[in-house]
């Protein structure tokens, strides 16, 4: 029997509080994580990621006092992503809580801390997130630095390198559809899912319910991310899971 | 109140136990070394990671000849969580065949996908099927979702020792039990309030 459809609602930090954009920019303040994360608690979401935007491109570490508080009022799975650079920063992480690691730049500049991180602590909190932008003709780039770096790189033969270097899940988001609430990219996340045999989570473009089941069932997703759909609509994630649950998927109720 | 004693064996997590034993009014002891064991009536072993790297860590911190004396002799009760869990069985085979506790005979593999489930690791929740009764699932009924998170499993010898199988991959053990020694394939303490009514279980023993 397949493992339930998840739902994971995102929580992009970036300076001192929450934020969403559209297409990775034009970035509004919605609120401070921690109230975020209680009230995802209360609801018993299925799991929560949660990235740090700017880390990276400021060069900073992970801020871990402030994971640290945030993971003690999380009882359900937490990612964390956002300026993970050595094998120290994720043993610090899960030492303060986190569950899973989010790499992404980081991953392409030194794609052997894949292997180590998996080799030490294990696949499954390896998550590796990619970035995409598709060009014309459905042509597919994987960038880094928050969608500011082109890599040249092709998402479907990243995700299959990710995967042998010992990757646990690949969260793949859409960099165009991000925060458009005009649906996934269900093609990108087709030739991705169909390529790797481990989980993908598809994210970028969440508007409604409909979305979801069409990015599962399409695309061959694991999980749906959802961040805009959550933030700026009366949509919650309970709800969609009955949706999706109305429409034949299986979900935890 | 229970003193639990949480393993540090640098095997990553153990803040969320932690903090969700003293949600279920249990006082976590986060332990580094064994001579600590002895202010516990509870242990936790914890640990996400590799088999033999997790077992090495044990012996290296002196662990295993500690513990085998608190849970054999002194009769305190044992929870193994995830990997903690498969430490429990006789041989496992991650990172190559390694001896395990040997607690709970049985061996740890690979999770073999089929055609339906044919994503390894097994990432996300799914459905803990009751086989025999255990105290560990008191007000628990068959058939709730806990959180999993793994990619090899533990195929105990006996089925005496399974409390709870999960429908994932051919089917696995995802709860065992010998006498007052149990181990939880799924994270309570990621698993919400399910999760914690498991925890609540283990403190009122």
């Amino acid at each position: 029997m397949p493992t339930k459809i998840r739902i994971m609602p995102t929580l992009l930090y970036k300076e001192v509080g929450l934020v969403k954009g559209v297409g990775f920019d034009a970035w509004r303040r919605v609120g401070s994580a921690m109230q975020a994360i209680r009230v995802y608690n209360m609801r018993e979401v299925d799991e929560l990621i949660l990235l740090d935007i700017t880390a990276t491109r400021d060069k900073r570490p992970p801020d871990f006092e402030l994971v640290d508080e945030l993971a003690d009022e999380c009882f359900m799975p937490l990612t964390i992503g956002g300026g993970v650079r050595t094998i120290e920063d994720v043993r610090h992480l899960l030492q303060v809580g986190a569950d899973k690691i989010a790499l992404n730049t980081a991953a392409i500049e030194e794609p052997n801390l894949i292997t180590q991180i998996a080799n030490h602590f294990g696949s499954q909190c390896v998550v590796v997130s990619i970035d995409v932008r598709c060009h014309a003709q459905q042509k597919y780039e994987v960038f880094t630095h928050a969608g500011t770096i082109a890599t040249g790189r092709d998402p479907a033969s990243w995700a299959q390198e990710v995967q042998d270097r010992g990757a646990g899940e690949i969260l793949l988001t859409s960099i165009e559809r991000d925060g458009t609430m005009s649906g996934y990219n269900n093609d990108l996340t087709a030739k991705v899912s169909t390529t790797v045999s481990i989980p993908v989570i598809a994210s970028g473009g969440a508007g409604n319910y409909q979305h979801m089941a069409s990015v599962l069932r399409e695309g061959g997703a694991s999980a749906v991310a959802a961040a805009s759909i959550f933030h700026f609509t009366q949509q919650t994630p309970l709800e969609a899971k009955r949706y999706l649950h109305e429409h034949g998927f299986m979900v935890r109720l | 109140m229970n003193i639990v004693a949480i393993i540090d064996y640098d095997m990553g997590n153990l803040d969320s136990v932690s903090r969700a034993v003293e949600e279920c009014g249990g006082s976590p002891l986060i332990i580094t070394h064994p001579h600590q064991l002895s202010q516990a009536n509870r242990i936790i072993l914890p640990g996400v990671g590799s088999f033999k790297d997790a077992i090495s860590n044990l012996h290296l911190r002196g662990f295993v000849e500690a513990l085998a004396i608190q849970v054999f002799e002194h009769k305190i009760p044992f929870l193994g969580i995830c990997l903690g869990m498969q430490l429990l069985a006789t041989t496992g085979w991650e990172g190559g065949e390694t001896p395990g506790l040997g607690w709970i005979d049985g061996e740890v593999q690979r999770l073999i996908p089929t055609t339906e489930d044919r994503r390894i690791p097994h990432i996300g929740w799914n459905e803990v099927h009751i086989e025999r009764e255990s105290h560990l699932f008191k007000e628990i009924r068959s058939g709730c979702d806990f959180y999993f998170v793994h990619s090899y499993h533990f195929c105990p010898y006996n089925s005496d020792d399974i409390v709870g199988r999960t429908p994932y991959a051919s089917g696995f053990a995802s709860v065992v039990q010998r006498n007052h020694i149990y181990g939880v394939q799924f994270h309570p303490e990621k698993s919400q309030r399910i999760g914690f009514q498991v925890l609540r279980n283990f403190l009122t023993l």
